[in-house]
């Protein structure tokens, strides 16, 4: 008999790398049809204004130019891009127009769509285009208070707001020994996936198939059919590899409608690829909030309460996931910490900037820099040691569950599920090698002051309400996996092939992956909020689960004896004292499903440690140590879990020291290159370390594991202003604000400076 | 206007534009799609291709510029159905995860340690620094490409 199968915790090499690795992945820009054209999107240069007119005419002229659609030509009443997630009726008005209809709100907003035999044809026409756009005045920034209306039939730029409560914040205020007020501010910034996002759409008189879905093809393929008037069985939505999301990519823009109702228009296929540029004024945007948040503890460092409010610039429109960063800086803001008394408010604001939405640690990365800034303050303020401070806040095993605030209007409550909090936070700072490097903590060495600093975090996955496995094991031995998780770049099919053939125990060879189609199965949810892994693999369990049943039956039949009796190997079936193999059993293909339903969040949590150098005299951090523990319940590919979590670490410190969206007061976006938008490069970052530990399992799935792909981002901008702040402690510099940019760093050691002479 | 060039070993031709990148000719007219465009300026490397042995990015070079020139693309380095060693080091080590920056890096890292074998981590970090990728935090890579190292050492200038 073959030995079973234990895939699952082992670090396999990934299936998908042996294409990827020879230039042979297909990614959406290499798909190709017959007789296809190429659209580009005429996009506002304009942040605010009254859409006049538009004429085409002399871009109709150039040769190789087929169409210019316009709002008009797409339908009597331009369709809204209705909300995926918290899909509140108040917001409603603020919903985004597939193409500006009226107005326009942000630079990048989409007016035309030019479809060519080129693309070079299609763009050379946009410059003939006559766009009359009548400006209105901008509004940019919270400052200008209500300037300029966004939607005038609203009354006020905010959209609505959200509000977090636990517990009692005004008497645990009353009552408590120390209190303290700060304001901070997060910097816009976004995900910034490598591969541009495009479509390919292909029309055939009465079903239209689309490449190029990710992340939520069949929330995306009801509202194309909704959108365009189809039946949903009309359409398909096709996904191919896919050049990583981090929370963009996948949700619906307006080009997801554009360019099949561009196709379906004009009865030829068309395809559309962003370009950078368009990708940076049309992708969304996340993380601009700013606020003036309190934190009340004893004299002894026990925190009692949160209280404040939150201003988050969600750009133009509300998109399809827009509130869940809003609601997640408020709902969360206590993080892994036992805080009692909540009352925040997170007010939506609507600018004239590119609209946005979630971003790896949607929230999560935001109110964590807040909280840990202020614990950080709270230490330095009762003298109490930051170490100690947190081990008395952490939530103890003992406590598990523990509720965390509840959230309005969209009410949703969640409890993290399990956890030793403390034993990570321990094993981080012995990994970190904590007690050895405290010594540098504020020195001067060589020019540079050295910082050190501590920050845990929770991780919420796995959101519901459920996902779907349909697996076919074909009668030579081969078994089908279908699945409605989704692959943004993160190893899926590696992943699941694993989870597939130790709960199947069919050879791991003879497994395939099949992911994120909409041919896949019936009702596909995808891949967001660290979900694919517990739900898509859940579905998987209890998929397999049938799927032996059903040999046993038929296996209990051919060897004469009882299903119970049957022991299957993944190849054969044995039973009585006979065997059969599957080949001679299975004559038609086996097909089976399975939903997995979930109505809790896991909640993976973990600790940070981090050593840096400030050089005072140009305001430079360098990272020298990095460490991260996190414990993910149950590890399924540990490769691929620290590949996800480095990577993540690296994104975070992105966002930590050098990736900003700029706007000027016109509402143009300053930084539209990558030679403007910094992202780490290799010579940034050089030592990351991370490591994961099994301790709790997750007890709402079968599996046993948590959500693990967002978490290495979450703490990281409250570490690095900690680590900042404890190097120069000397000066008493506080950073309130990211990026940690060196100019930034820079100043705030010169105003210290300063202060200290006067 | 026509350009003819050697394009992983073959002799191939074009007729393009005047402005037509190496990259969009490659990739729209011979169907090598292994070479990737990301950000069309120059700063990611996703379309790094071998120009006589030199890594170049073909979305700044005109598809006229290779003229008799020879080319090699991603798709180039593993002749057969095997991975190169510096292709199994990157699997080993999971230096990549959505794929897309992959074909970039792994020419950049060829040219470099094909002209210099025992390049080390800083001499690495320093040249792959004109490629991003947004999955790996870079890491991964660093290793992988320290590890295959040792497969150049004394294979001489072959591509």
């Amino acid at each position: 008999m073959r030995i079973a199968n234990s895939y699952i915790g082992q670090p396999i090499e990934r299936t998908e790398d042996l294409r990827f690795l020879r230039g042979r992945g297909t990614y959406v820009a290499d798909i190709n049809r017959p007789r296809q054209l190429t659209a580009v999107i005429l996009r506002s240069s304009i942040a605010h204004g009254r859409l006049n007119g538009i004429d085409a005419s002399r871009a109709l002229q150039l040769p190789g130019v087929h169409r210019i659609l316009t709002a008009k030509d797409f339908d009597t009443e331009i369709p809204r891009i209705a909300l995926r997630l918290q899909p509140l009726s108040d917001l409603e008005p603020f919903h985004q127009p597939m193409i500006a209809d009226q107005k326009v709100r942000y630079v990048g907003e989409p007016v035309a769509v030019v479809v060519a035999e080129t693309a070079a044809i299609a763009e050379d026409a946009l410059d003939y285009i006559a766009v009359d756009i009548e400006p209105l005045p901008v509004f940019v920034s919270r400052e200008q208070a209500d300037a300029a209306l966004l939607f005038e039939q609203h009354g006020t730029n905010c959209a609505i707001t959200w509000k977090a409560l636990r517990g009692d914040a005004d008497a645990a205020f009353k009552m408590a020994e120390y209190v303290r007020r700060e304001r901070f501010k997060v910097q816009r910034h976004a995900a910034m996936f490598m591969e541009p996002r495009g479509f390919v759409a292909d029309w055939d008189g009465q079903k239209l198939t689309v490449w190029g879905a990710a992340k939520t093809a069949w929330y995306n393929r009801r509202l194309l059919a909704a959108s365009l008037r189809l039946p949903i069985e009309a359409v398909d939505l096709v996904e191919v590899d896919v050049g990583g999301g981090f929370g963009s990519r996948g949700e619906f823009y307006p080009e997801d409608y554009l360019i099949p109702a561009a196709a379906k228009v004009i009865g030829r296929p068309v395809k559309w690829n962003e370009d950078r540029r368009e990708h940076m004024i049309a992708a969304n945007h996340a993380r601009e909030v700013e606020c003036e948040v309190e934190i009340a503890a004893t004299r002894h460092g026990r925190v009692l309460g949160l209280r404040g409010q939150i201003w988050s610039d969600v750009g133009a429109y509300v998109r399809t996931n827009g509130s869940v960063g809003p609601r997640n800086v408020a709902q969360y803001m206590s993080g892994p910490y036992a805080i009692e008394n909540i009352e925040l408010t997170s007010s939506m604001l609507l600018t004239n900037k590119t609209p946005t939405g979630t971003y790896r640690g949607p929230g999560r990365f935001e109110t964590d820099f807040i909280r840990e800034r202020m614990l950080d303050l709270v230490a330095k303020d009762l003298n109490i040691d930051r170490l100690e401070l947190r081990r008395r806040n952490l939530v103890a095993d003992r406590q598990m569950p523990y509720p965390l605030a509840s959230i309005t209007p969209y009410d949703s409550s969640t409890e993290l599920d399990s956890g030793d909090y403390h034993a990570v936070f321990d094993r981080c700072l012995a990994e970190f090698d904590w007690k050895t490097k405290e010594q540098f903590s504020g020195r001067l060495i060589d020019g540079y002051y050295h910082g050190l600093a501590v920050g845990s975090f929770i991780e919420g996955g796995a959101a519901g309400p459920k996902e779907q496995a349909r697996l076919v094991l074909e009668p030579d031995g081969t078994l089908s996996v279908y699945l409605g998780s989704s692959s943004v770049g993160q190893g899926l099919e590696t992943i699941m092939a694993q989870i597939a053939a130790d709960a199947t125990e069919v050879p791991y060879e003879k497994i395939r992956v099949l992911h994120g189609s909409t041919s896949h199965v019936k009702e596909g949810y995808g891949s967001y909020h660290s979900r694919a892994t517990v739900m898509g693999g859940s579905a998987i369990l209890l998929a397999a689960e049938k799927l032996k049943q059903s040999i046993k039956a038929s296996a209990a039949k051919r060897l004469g004896c009882a299903a119970e009796e049957v022991v299957l190997d993944g190849e054969q079936a044995r039973g009585g004292n006979r065997s059969i193999a599957f080949a001679e059993l299975i004559e038609v293909p086996i097909e089976i499903e399975a939903e997995f339903f979930n109505n809790k969040q896991t909640w993976a949590y973990g600790t940070h440690a981090a050593h840096v150098a400030v050089d005072p005299g140009t305001g430079h951090v360098k990272v020298l140590d990095y460490m991260a523990v996190e414990d993910v319940g149950r590890t399924i590919n540990p490769a691929t879990l620290h590949g996800q979590a480095i990577g993540s670490i690296v994104q975070g410190l992105g966002g930590a020291f050098l990736e900003h969206l700029v706007y000027d007061e016109n509402g143009q976006l300053l930084t539209g290159s990558f030679a403007d938008y910094l992202l780490p490069t290799a010579s940034d970052f050089p030592k990351i370390r991370s490591l994961t530990v099994d301790l709790k399992p997750c007890p709402n799935n079968p599996l046993g594991a948590k959500g693990g792909g967002e978490g290495g981002i979450i703490p990281i901008g409250g570490i690095m202003a900690n680590a900042v702040a404890d190097a120069l402690k000397h000066l008493n510099v506080q950073p309130m604000e990211l990026p940690l940019s060196p100019p930034r760093v820079w100043a705030l050691v010169e105003a210290a400076k300063a202060q200290l002479a006067s | 206007m026509k350009v003819e060039f050697e394009l992983n070993g073959t002799r191939v031709g074009a007729d393009v534009e005047a402005r037509t990148t190496l990259a969009d000719c490659i990739r729209d007219q011979l169907k090598q799609t292994g070479t990737h465009l990301a950000c069309e300026h120059g700063v990611c490397g996703a379309c790094t291709v071998l120009m006589n042995g030199q890594a170049v990015r073909s979305c700044l070079i005109l598809a006229v510029q290779a003229q008799g020139e020879r080319v090699v693309t991603v798709e180039g380095l593993s002749r057969d159905e095997s991975l190169t060693p510096l292709q199994a080091a990157f699997r080993k080590h999971h230096a990549l995860q959505c794929g897309f920056c992959t074909p970039g890096f792994i020419t950049t890292a060829h040219a470099l340690l094909t002209e210099e074998p025992e390049a080390d981590e800083e001499r690495i970090r320093d040249v792959l620094s004109g490629n991003l990728c947004r999955c790996t935090g870079y890491v991964p890579i660093i290793q992988a490409v320290l590890e295959a190292r040792s497969a150049y050492a004394h294979k001489g200038n072959e591509e």
